[in-house]
């Protein structure tokens, strides 16, 4: 069933507040999810009083600053800062995006909340296990699929199929789309969700693969691919601006295509 | 829960294992198709369907069973019926796989759905069928 309430274990208690240095003339509440595996208990909001004077102006920065001057403890996940590995992908603001290319001030509310990536099992304060979301992502294969021998150079493409790619080849792979979708928050196990049907969808239209029907054959099914009611949250939280709605939505319609 | 259980702490199936599940069943498609064929069935027919519905108010039983007996009526309001639960059916059967994951309960009520549905579908459309033959066969 679904489950509408948190179960016991995982019910968000109120935490340590570390208040504002003296003398701070900016500052901005930031309410932290903390949750640590090996001290067990439930996991708790952290609010931390920052002055903001001297931090950048990204979520990161933030996050960073805490960490390095307020909580060492503090976990997450980071790499490049500047939106193109993916991984500081969280829910900022109830909203999933990445830290590093989102302004705090932009935040609504009084305090910027920060949390995991939705319904995913939880590493570590904000550290989800996405484990099984890159599983579905190999699940597709995300490779050429080709038996014509390998041509002397590279496999011809036009520039007009090569356009097709455009929109889809640009995913960072942050899962802010899956894990804002009620789909795979109901059925994650099952439905392959919108990043790894982003890019089902990039393979099945490259007009270099010859494993086409393959491909829908193993995306043909209840819940891999039709689990998909197109509620559009993946296009809306997408932070590189994709849409796999619409991508979803090209696969469906090749599945017709083909029985029609 | 399933057995497929993703929040399950130890788990020693591989990662890849657990993406692959059983593999894709091979069918959805139809279903896709039966939802939107009978949602375009659907438009007219309940236009139809408002527009008779307004013309009887207030009718009485003669009126209304006359109505019904016009054969144009009794198949339009056959197929507005019939088409009605195929996609209430199908639209039902998606809500049940959406929440309900434990596969004895779901799969008694995809069954349950369905009969359900067959069933409002044949008493419907006999009781137009009985109108109608006995009215003309009445003249
Ligand atoms: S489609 Fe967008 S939101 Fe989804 S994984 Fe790719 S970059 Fe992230
Ligand atoms: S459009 Fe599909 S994939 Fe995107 S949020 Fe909705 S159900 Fe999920
Ligand atoms: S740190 Fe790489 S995307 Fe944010």
């Amino acid at each position: 069933m679904v489950e509408l309430a948190l179960p016991k274990n995982s019910q968000v208690k109120s935490g340590k507040h570390w208040p504002a240095p003296a003398g701070a003339k900016k500052v901005k509440t930031f309410k932290i999810y903390r949750y640590d595996p090996e001290a067990g208990g439930n996991p708790r909001w952290d609010t931390y009083d920052v002055d903001v004077d001297t931090v950048g102006p990204m979520v990161l920065d933030a996050l960073l600053y805490i960490k390095n001057t307020i909580d060492p403890t503090l976990a997450f996940r980071r790499s490049c800062r500047e939106g193109v590995c993916g991984s500081c992908s969280m829910n900022i603001g109830g909203r999933n995006t990445l830290a590093c290319t989102h302004g705090w001030a932009e935040v609504p509310g009084k305090a910027v909340q920060i949390s995991p990536l939705p319904h995913m099992p939880v590493v570590k304060d904000l550290i989800p296990d996405l484990t099984l979301f890159y599983a579905q992502y190999a699940s597709v294969e995300p490779w050429l699929h080709t038996d014509t021998p390998e041509p002397q150079a590279e496999w011809k493409q036009s520039p007009e199929d090569r356009e097709k790619l455009d929109g889809l080849y640009e995913c960072i792979l942050c899962a802010c789309c899956s894990t804002s979708c009620p789909s795979y928050w109901w059925n994650g196990d099952k439905y392959l969700g919108p990043a790894a049907l982003l890019h089902a969808y990039r393979w099945l239209i490259d007009s270099r693969d010859e494993a086409t029907g393959d491909r829908l054959d193993q995306l043909e099914d209840p819940f891999k691919l039709y689990r998909c009611h197109t509620i559009m949250n993946c296009a809306q939280v997408c932070p590189k601006g994709l849409n796999p709605a619409k991508a979803i939505a090209e696969i469906k319609k090749m599945m017709v295509e083909r029985v029609v | 829960m399933s057995k497929n259980d993703i929040f399950q702490p130890i788990q020693f199936r591989t990662p890849l294992s657990r993406a692959r599940g059983l593999g894709a069943s091979r069918h959805g498609v139809s279903h896709f198709i039966t939802e939107r064929v009978s949602g375009l069935a659907l438009a007219p027919l309940s236009v139809w369907g408002v527009f008779a519905a307004l013309k009887l108010v207030g009718a009485d039983q003669h009126t209304a069973a006359a109505w019904v007996g016009q054969p144009v009526n009794a198949v339009l309001l056959s197929l507005l019926l019939i088409s009605a639960l195929i996609h209430l059916s199908n639209a039902v059967q998606v809500v049940i796989e959406d929440y309900i994951h434990r596969f004895t309960s779901k799969s008694a009520l995809v069954i349950g759905n369905l009969f359900v549905c067959v069933l409002a579908g044949a008493v419907g459309v006999f009781s137009i069928l009985k109108v109608a033959l006995t009215v003309t066969g009445a003249h």
